[in-house]
Formats: structure tokens, C-alpha cells, sequence
């Protein structure tokens, strides 16, 4: 009877070609090659998902999907993507048997869960009938403020949301110290047993400062040959060719 | 030289403002409709990292100083964190804003804006952190390497 009632609300059309929507991005992002297109799609899914939280009425994780999700990640796996190559090597058939089948048990799972989740809207289903109910109730009596979901996370659940901010915090600092500000780019020098290190030396040197030496050495051995302005942009784009088919 | 990316320029040089505009409507609206310090902090960077993508990094860090995010994350974290100890003193348990004011109501509200903005100043700094920390690790890519 509840499916029944959901299925006469208008929504659902709405909510089944969002669906669709996704099913199609993701079936598309497995297909392709190009990292640089699996990105951008990645983060189209991020927003269709986003409208559908809208639609199902999650405003606040909407919101934060469409920030995150569809924003910030999307930015920082150009990033990523940008350190590796620009396309991914097709993977044997062979290897791919163990995969699909983790992914039809754990699929063959969810479904036998189906049965168990609480029909779209119950009014008894724990998430309506639990402590849910009663930070509704709450809310209007101590905090005096609309949104629930703020009174939540900051007050009755602050502890959470202080550890949130923690992890946060502890994220961006693992980051810092281990990449730095400037992603080290030419700035750090490493003096182990007495030794002084610096970029151009090191072993690992694929930053700013190594490809600047490379620019110049390049200049310099190609300014005899031909005395062109453009040599120097000519070798920029020569080197990141080479970069990008390492 | 011609500049190929002109009206993308132009736009997003028009559009960075607003967005941040928009980060502290949500900040300060949180209490009345979707949307809180983490959202706003998170469109808050991604300004910042929109103006980074057009105008290229140290056009971003002349604007927004790498100094300011290690001071801005902890800072948020120390807010939020500095909330409880202030509950503490006053009397209360760590994190109940009820004893900020005469009122508890008001109190909660107090604390709940106090802890929004450590928040929005952790999320903010540590975004744009990860960002360039990420995007300083290679030189600008030319136009067909994408």
C-alpha cells in the first residue's frame, strides 16, 4: 500500500530518470578511457545525484554533494589526474572476472536487503519514529531555530561535528606536511648526514624547479640552432608531450 | 598574443565575487534553511580555486596567502574547540551553549554561530590547503595536453 501511494506521486518520474541518468554516467565512466573525460563525469554524477537528493527532499546533503562532490573532488582529481597519464591502459578480460563477481554478490546482497528497508515515506520506520522525532520536538522548544538539521549537528550532536572539524583539520595538516604549501616545488632542501640536497639533485626531482633547469638547458642548447622566440614554448610543449606519454 | 579564453576571463572575474557572496548567505542563513559552515566553506574555497583555475595559481596566492591557511585551519578548529572550553568555565558542559546567555535559547544560538564559524574557517583553509598543495605539484599544462 505505501508503494502503492508512492507510485501515484508525481515525483517519481522524476526521481526514475534521474536514476537512469546515473546508471547511464556510471555505465559510461566504466566504458572510457580518457581520464580527463572519466573527471568531468565523475563529477556530472555528483550533481544528477545532487538533484536527486533535492528531489527526495535532502536539502542539506544536496547541497553538500553538489559542493563537494561535483566542486572541490572534481578539482582536486584534475590534480591527480594531471601527475599521471592522460589515458588508462585497457585491462584483460582475464583480469576482470574477479571484479564483476564481487560486484553481482555484493549486488545480489543489496537486493535481498530490499526487503527489509521501510517503504519510502513510512511514517514507522526508525527513522521517524526514533530520537529523530524527538530532536523535532526539541528544536522548537530550546534552540527556537527552523533547521533542524543545524540544531542537530551543532548542538545536540556537537560532539560529532567537533570531531568532523578535527578530521578535517588532521586531513589538510597530513597534506601539508607531507606535500607542503607549494606542493615542494623547488623550495626545500634536505641535508641527510651532512649532505645538502636540493631539487635539481634529487632523485625524484618532477617539479617546477627540475622542468625550469630542463627549460633553460634547452634554451641554451637550442638557442644556436634557431634564434626564435619561440623555442623556449616550443620545448615546454615537446616536454609535456613526453610527460604525457610516459 | 591572443588570449583564447577571454569570455571565460570575463565571466568567472564576475561570477568569483558573487560565490563568495553566496558562501556567507549560506553561513549566516544555515540556521533558517540548508546549508551551514561546511557548505559555506566549501563554496567559499571553491571560489578561490575557480579564480586559481582561470587566473592561474600565483595570481590565487597573491589573493588568498598560503600564510593564511595554516593560521585559518587551526583557527577554525580552535574556535569551535575554544566554544566548549568557554561552556566549561561558565559552567556548563563542554558544548552546551544553553549557559552563554541569560536566556538558553539565545546561548544555543550563540554557540551554534560560534561553532559554524570555526567551521567555516577550518573547511575554507583546509580546501584550499589540499588545493595547492595538489596544484602546485606541476607547472601550468598548455591548452592541447588536457
Amino acid at each position: 500500500m505505501m508503494l502503492a501511494s508512492y507510485a501515484t506521486a508525481p515525483t517519481i518520474i522524476l526521481d526514475l530518470a534521474l536514476m537512469a541518468i546515473l546508471i547511464i554516467v556510471a555505465f559510461s565512466i566504466v566504458r572510457m578511457r580518457s581520464l580527463f573525460a572519466i573527471v568531468m563525469l565523475q563529477g556530472v554524477y555528483s550533481l544528477v545525484s545532487a538533484a536527486w537528493f533535492v528531489s527526495l527532499d535532502a536539502v542539506d546533503v544536496a547541497f553538500t554533494e553538489a559542493a563537494v562532490g561535483a566542486g572541490v573532488s572534481t578539482v582536486l582529481m584534475l590534480a591527480a589526474m594531471l601527475l599521471a597519464n592522460r589515458k588508462s591502459d585497457p585491462v584483460p578480460i582475464s583480469k576482470q572476472i574477479a571484479p564483476l563477481l564481487v560486484v553481482i554478490f555484493a549486488g545480489l546482497a543489496m537486493f535481498y536487503a530490499i526487503g527489509d528497508m521501510p517503504a519510502y515515506g513510512d511514517v514507522n520506520s526508525p527513522a521517524n519514529t526514533g530520537v529523530g522525532m524527538d530532536y523535532i520536538d526539541r528544536t522548537t522548544k530550546e534552540i527556537h531555530i527552523p533547521n533542524v538539521v543545524t540544531a542537530v549537528l551543532a548542538s545536540y550532536r556537537g560532539y560529532d561535528t567537533f570531531g568532523e572539524a578535527v578530521v578535517i583539520f588532521s586531513a589538510g595538516l597530513g597534506v601539508l606536511l607531507l606535500l607542503g604549501l607549494n606542493g615542494n616545488a623547488g623550495r626545500w632542501t634536505a641535508s641527510p648526514s651532512g649532505q645538502n640536497i636540493y631539487p635539481p639533485m634529487a632523485p625524484s626531482a618532477n617539479s617546477r624547479l627540475s622542468v625550469s633547469s630542463d627549460n633553460s638547458k634547452s634554451v641554451t642548447s637550442s638557442a644556436v640552432k634557431e634564434p626564435s622566440s619561440s623555442t623556449t614554448r616550443k620545448s615546454k610543449r615537446k616536454r609535456f608531450k613526453d610527460k604525457g606519454n610516459n | 598574443m591572443h588570449d583564447p579564453h577571454v569570455i571565460l576571463k570575463v565571466i568567472s572575474k564576475f561570477l568569483v565575487p558573487f560565490i563568495a557572496l553566496f558562501a556567507f548567505y549560506v553561513q549566516f542563513h544555515g540556521d533558517f534553511g540548508p546549508g551551514g559552515g561546511f557548505q559555506a566553506g566549501v563554496i567559499l574555497a571553491a571560489a578561490v580555486i575557480l579564480y586559481a583555475l582561470i587566473f592561474g595559481l600565483d595570481a590565487a596566492k597573491k589573493a588568498f596567502p598560503p600564510s593564511w591557511v595554516r593560521v585559518g585551519m587551526s583557527l577554525g578548529v580552535l574556535l569551535y574547540g575554544g566554544t566548549g572550553v568557554l561552556t566549561w568555565i561558565l559552567g556548563g558542559d563542554f558544548l552546551s551553549y544553553g549557559v552563554l546567555a541569560h536566556d538558553p535559547a539565545h546561548g544555543q544560538h550563540y554557540g551554534i554561530i560560534a561553532v559554524e564559524l570555526g567551521i567555516l574557517c577550518s573547511v575554507t583553509n583546509v580546501m584550499i590547503a589540499i588545493f595547492y598543495a595538489f596544484g602546485s605539484r606541476q607547472p601550468e599544462v598548455d591548452e592541447d595536453n588536457w
